[in-house]
């Protein structure tokens, strides 16, 4: 049901870097998984409302009040990478 | 045959918050890098949004604004993308529910006025700020790039047009109007060089009468509405070249060199966009109520179209003058101050219209970054009104003042320029001048009236200007009718 | 005196007596932890010292806290300011918070005492705590099987009286499943009740924060403090009504619903007649016991496998080696950079349910997969709707099974999501839920579950406490009984 490509398609939009033999083991279980999860296309779900949340709240909000950052040193701190004052990345582009 | 250009536009507004869309740093330009975020706009792991009222507000305001209509419910989705300035990997935004809907905005091309217009209006929030190293400090060609998230988060409206716009000047003048109609709002700062405006087209070609839209090409993030004209004319061109060769245009991101004047084909993107959007489950749906609408037209600031009206009917202005003094938000707001200064709004407006915005087109500045400002302009009108110099010596005043700085009496002092009304002063000269042009007398008492000019402008000469042309004309009459 | 047995309640009014100390009773914890963390592993972070200090101030400040003194085992998944916060994860090894999560600084502000951050799934996601980048944490009542999961290091803890009590967090059963593992209480609050700022999210419209307790009461108790209003959390709510610690009294005037679906078939049979025994003392302590129905109960684990990892996917795509955790080295570019550490820092399990997720939402399969899933969650909320027309609050067996062996399941994904068979329709709904022990299968703990209508946790208290007397479980785990 999920092919290695499908699996292939999906490890780049997730951002993982799989191997050929991750991509057969995750395509087999990803299709166990699913195959169980398409009991609910026995269902007839026409007319029903989707529920994303179940709180009827709307319309939360916070006064536009500045609150104090933390430090320079305090966002950095965790960084893998930093120079200077920034995060550093390898570049974005690759030559 | 002839080719139709098709244009749609996408704009992304900063708002001019004083915190951030989802937390409480400040919103700010530039300073100094990583000092104003915190777990939230870091996306560090626990943190959770909650939303800016006030960016609701504003973002209701530019709905209202651009005549839309608001649909009752919105709610934020999640869109899931990875890039070093996207710290959660995906950016809260709306999709498929956005807060506005079908609005216009008109806009006057070519001596025709023409409504544009807008597909939706919706809220979403601002990346962090990549600086690429290396040699060009472009994207391409750079070893690594920093990372500043200052700017993460800053709630950014995006507002999309529907494809009516059919030339680079009518895109231009769309965004002239827009610019100024979000200025007048009060919703966001518009600075295109700091970002808080910024602009992507889609543009493409048909011959004229065809109903099918061409494919499209996407122009993005051009940094002003010169480049946008600019741009969009070169794309046209490279598109209608195409087609007349019979190539295929492919839809794909175009760059524009502002350099070169030359449009290049960004690479396409090695996978295809996959957003995968679903419902931001830390956010619970928007619900624009009757009373929240009301709340929000409640304060909702005069718009240019409505402050020309005001203008006419209340200032009794010309409707050009009414037009060109609200085409401008700082220009308009130096007049309303000039004017509750000094009363006479005709006055006022023929000073800005005449002398400011000679002045501030001649040297690039924008009405509030003038160094004359309305309380000084108006200082100057009073020595004009009250005779202490003249109308046009106060052009030579205003000229100063906008060169040094230094108030109207200061320059008028310093240069001792006040207007010479004293009679016994002026009768003498003009008893000279009598004597010394007998021709003239004659001509004059032959019935050939027009001569008393001649003898102002001599009385004027040994003045340096500064006799008061009323009082030199009375005098002369006088002594010229004995 | 076994100071292990004694529950949160008991101590706070032996140390408002000067009965007991607020040093010697986080000693004895800190003992019992010298003594059998080696085996059971319950803990990722210990804060020996810090602990010491703080059951030391709260000496001395005596008992004007309502929680002074009570030594408290924390989830990993909780942010700590100044003190290590993983997930379970390689991906956060060495992480340090900047903040302190809500729930944690409110138990804080009432006096308890920190003793650690416990060991749990990665990121939240198991039924085993054998997902933990660190190594598995082990049933403190047999330790060749599991403790249950995600929570399984704070369940573990409690359990074998290395903490009095503990925080956990529930997305599809991560509390009740582990305490009714471990042989304790363990309550998965409504959705909204308590704040999720600063728990590391998992699925954010499932994730709660809980408790996971020796009693009810103590459950009530802590449950008390946790609740409330968040200005930092735009989906917490105040709690209606003001949480009270349950008296004892029996359960006539309550109708009671057993959910046929959840108490069948599926069921082993040892569980079953523990939980069917529970059910007669019920009765017996005068509640009206009847077979109550939610007819989509066996669609709630399908669509429960689509929903959590579909947030899931996007919630952990902050972990991409730019501002914090695991970086891998020597990548080319940035792309290269995420795909290397992103592998690196997720383990096995994680890894899967991502790609679950990313599936689930991918163009062309949203509509098929996330859109009727979403559906299929009104049909749950509508399904619970009706029966509490009926029941006033409803139950079932908590788990399947017992706590599994070790290993016996690490290789069968599909089989370890049904573990969550009875627990995940309370997260579909956002209900309250809470899990006690009722009785011994072959000398591992069954828990009975309870569930009721949102913000009801006064009603299901209650009836949780009379139930507990009732049943009178009041067996411990050999760890805490060896000392007496």
């Amino acid at each position: 049901m999920v092919n290695h490509d499908d699996v292939r398609y999906v490890a780049g939009l997730a951002k993982l870097k799989l191997a050929e033999e991750e991509l057969d083991r995750y395509a087999v279980q990803l299709s166990t998984i699913l195959n169980h999860i398409n009991k609910i296309a026995e269902l007839d779900l026409d007319g029903v409302e989707p529920t994303s949340h179940v709180l009827k709240l709307t319309n939360v909000f916070r006064e536009d009040e500045p609150q104090s950052s933390i430090s320079q040193e305090a966002a950095l701190a965790n960084g893998p990478e930093v120079e200077g004052n920034a995060f550093r990345v390898p570049a974005i582009v690759r030559k | 045959m002839d080719y139709e250009p098709v244009i749609g536009l996408e704009i992304h507004v900063e708002l001019s918050t004083r915190s951030k869309m989802f937390c409480g740093c400040r919103v700010e330009f530039g300073g100094e890098p990583n000092t104003r975020t915190c777990p939230v706009c870091l996306a560090h792991p626990g943190a959770l949004p909650v939303m800016n009222r006030q960016a609701i507000r504003y973002l209701g305001r530019i709905a209202l604004a651009l005549d839309c209509r608001i649909p009752e419910r919105s709610i934020f989705h999640r869109k899931n993308y990875f890039y070093p300035d996207l710290p959660k990997g995906y950016q809260i935004s709306q999709y498929d529910q956005p807060f506005a809907v079908e609005g216009g905005l008109s806009v006057n091309v070519d001596g025709e006025t023409a409504t544009v217009g807008i597909e939706r209006v919706h809220m979403e929030e601002d990346t962090a700020k990549n600086i690429h190293a290396g040699v060009s400090g472009r994207i391409a060609g750079s070893l690594y790039s920093l990372i500043d998230f200052n700017r993460s988060g800053t709630p950014l409206v995006e507002i999309v047009t529907k494809p009516h716009i059919h030339s680079p000047q009518a895109a231009r003048s769309f965004l002239n109007r827009l610019k100024n109609t979000l200025q007048f709002l009060d919703v966001s700062d518009c600075n295109m060089e700091e970002g808080s405006l910024r602009c992507d087209a889609n543009v493409s070609v048909r011959t004229v009468g065809d109903q099918e839209l061409g494919v499209k090409t996407e122009l993005k993030n051009m940094n002003s509405f010169r480049y946008i004209e600019k741009g969009l004319s070169q794309e046209i061109e490279r598109q209608i070249n195409m087609l007349e060769n019979g190539e295929r245009i492919v839809q794909q991101t175009v760059h524009f060199d502002v350099v070169t004047g030359e449009i290049s084909p960004l690479r396409s993107k090695e996978e295809a966009h996959d957003y995968r959007y679903f419902p931001e489950p830390d956010l619970v749906p928007l619900v624009a109520a009757a009373d929240f609408i009301a709340e929000i037209r409640g304060e909702m600031p005069e718009l240019p179209a409505d402050r020309a009206r005001r203008y006419v009917s209340e200032h009794g202005l010309p409707e050009y003058d009414a037009r060109v003094l609200t085409s401008d938000r700082e220009l308009s707001d130096y007049y309303e101050e000039s004017v509750s200064l000094y009363g006479d709004a005709k006055t006022v407006s023929n000073w800005i219209m005449g002398e400011l915005l000679a002045y501030l087109n001649n040297a690039g500045v924008t009405a509030g970054e003038c160094r004359v400002t309305p309380t000084a302009l108006v200082e100057l009108l009073g020595m004009v009104k009250s005779g202490d110099i003249s109308a046009n010596i106060g052009k030579e005043v205003f000229t100063g003042m906008c060169e040094t700085g230094e108030s109207a009496t200061a320059i008028v002092q310093r240069k001792g320029l006040t207007q010479i009304s004293d009679t016994d002063e002026l009768e003498s000269l003009i008893k000279q001048v009598i004597e010394e042009n007998p021709s003239q007398v004659e001509q004059y008492r032959a019935g050939k009236e027009k001569v008393i000019g001649f003898f102002v402008g001599q009385v004027m000469k040994r003045t340096g200007g500064r006799a008061n042309p009323q009082v030199v004309n009375r005098l002369l009459k006088e002594r010229l009718a004995e | 005196m076994n100071l292990l047995r004694l529950t949160a309640m008991e101590a706070l009014e032996m140390m408002g007596r000067d009965e007991l100390s607020a040093g010697d009773l986080t000693g004895a914890f800190l003992d019992q932890i010298d003594r059998h963390e080696g085996d059971v592993a319950a803990y990722l972070y210990v804060n020996e010292a810090g602990a010491r200090e703080q059951a030391a101030a709260a000496g001395g400040r005596g008992g004007d806290r309502s929680l002074n003194g009570i030594p408290t085992a924390i989830k990993d998944v909780l942010c700590t300011e100044g003190m290590r916060t993983t997930c379970g994860s390689r991906m956060l090894e060495g992480f340090v918070p900047v903040y302190t999560a809500t729930c944690v600084s409110r138990l804080a502000e009432a006096g308890v005492v920190n003793l650690g951050k416990t060991n749990m799934d990665e990121f939240a996601m198991g039924s085993s705590t054998e997902n933990s980048a660190f190594g598995p944490t082990r049933n403190p009542w047999d330790l060749d099987r599991v403790p249950g999961g995600s929570s399984g290091g704070s369940a573990a803890a409690v359990a074998a009286g290395e903490a009095m009590w503990a925080l956990g967090s529930d997305t599809g059963g991560s509390i009740r499943q582990p305490a009714s593992f471990c042989g304790i209480v363990g309550f998965k609050p409504t959705y909204g009740s308590v704040s999720r700022y600063g728990l590391v999210a998992f699925a954010s419209s499932f994730d709660q924060v809980g408790p996971l307790t020796r009693s009810v009461r103590d459950a009530a108790l802590m449950l008390q403090h946790l609740v409330g209003k968040d200005p930092r959390d735009s989906t917490s709510v105040a709690h209606p009504e003001e949480i009270v610690i349950p008296r004892d009294q029996d359960l006539s005037g309550l109708k009671i619903g057993i959910i046929s679906e959840l108490s069948g078939g599926g069921i082993d049979a040892g569980v079953r007649e523990v939980f069917q025994q529970a059910v007669r003392t019920m009765a017996e302590a005068g509640a009206e016991m009847e077979t109550a129905s939610i007819p989509h109960a066996e669609y709630c684990i399908p669509a429960y496998y689509i929903l959590a990892p579909a947030e899931a996917s996007a919630n952990l795509a902050r972990y991409d080696g730019v501002r914090f955790g695991l970086r891998a080295q020597g990548a080319r570019d940035v792309i290269e950079m995420y795909e290397e550490t992103r592998s690196l820092g997720f383990g096995d399990e994680v890894k899967r349910r991502i790609m679950l997720g990313t599936y689930a939402l991918s163009s062309g399969y949203y509509d098929a997969y996330y859109g009727q899933a979403q559906k299929v969650r009104t049909l749950v909320v509508n399904d619970f709707d009706a029966a509490f027309r009926e029941f006033d609050l409803l139950v079932s067996p908590t788990t399947p099974t017992t706590a599994f062996g070790l290993g016996e399941r690490v290789d069968d994904p599909l089989t370890m999501y049904m573990s969550d068979i009875c627990t995940v329709p309370a997260n579909l709904a956002g209900l309250p839920a809470i899990s006690i022990p009722v009785g011994l299968d072959g000398g591992m703990p069954v828990g009975m579950q309870f569930m009721g209508p949102a913000f009801s946790a006064n009603r299901l208290l209650q009836a949780a406490h009379s139930t507990e007397a009732a049943v009178a479980f009041d067996r411990v785990s050999p760890l805490i009984e060896e000392q007496d």
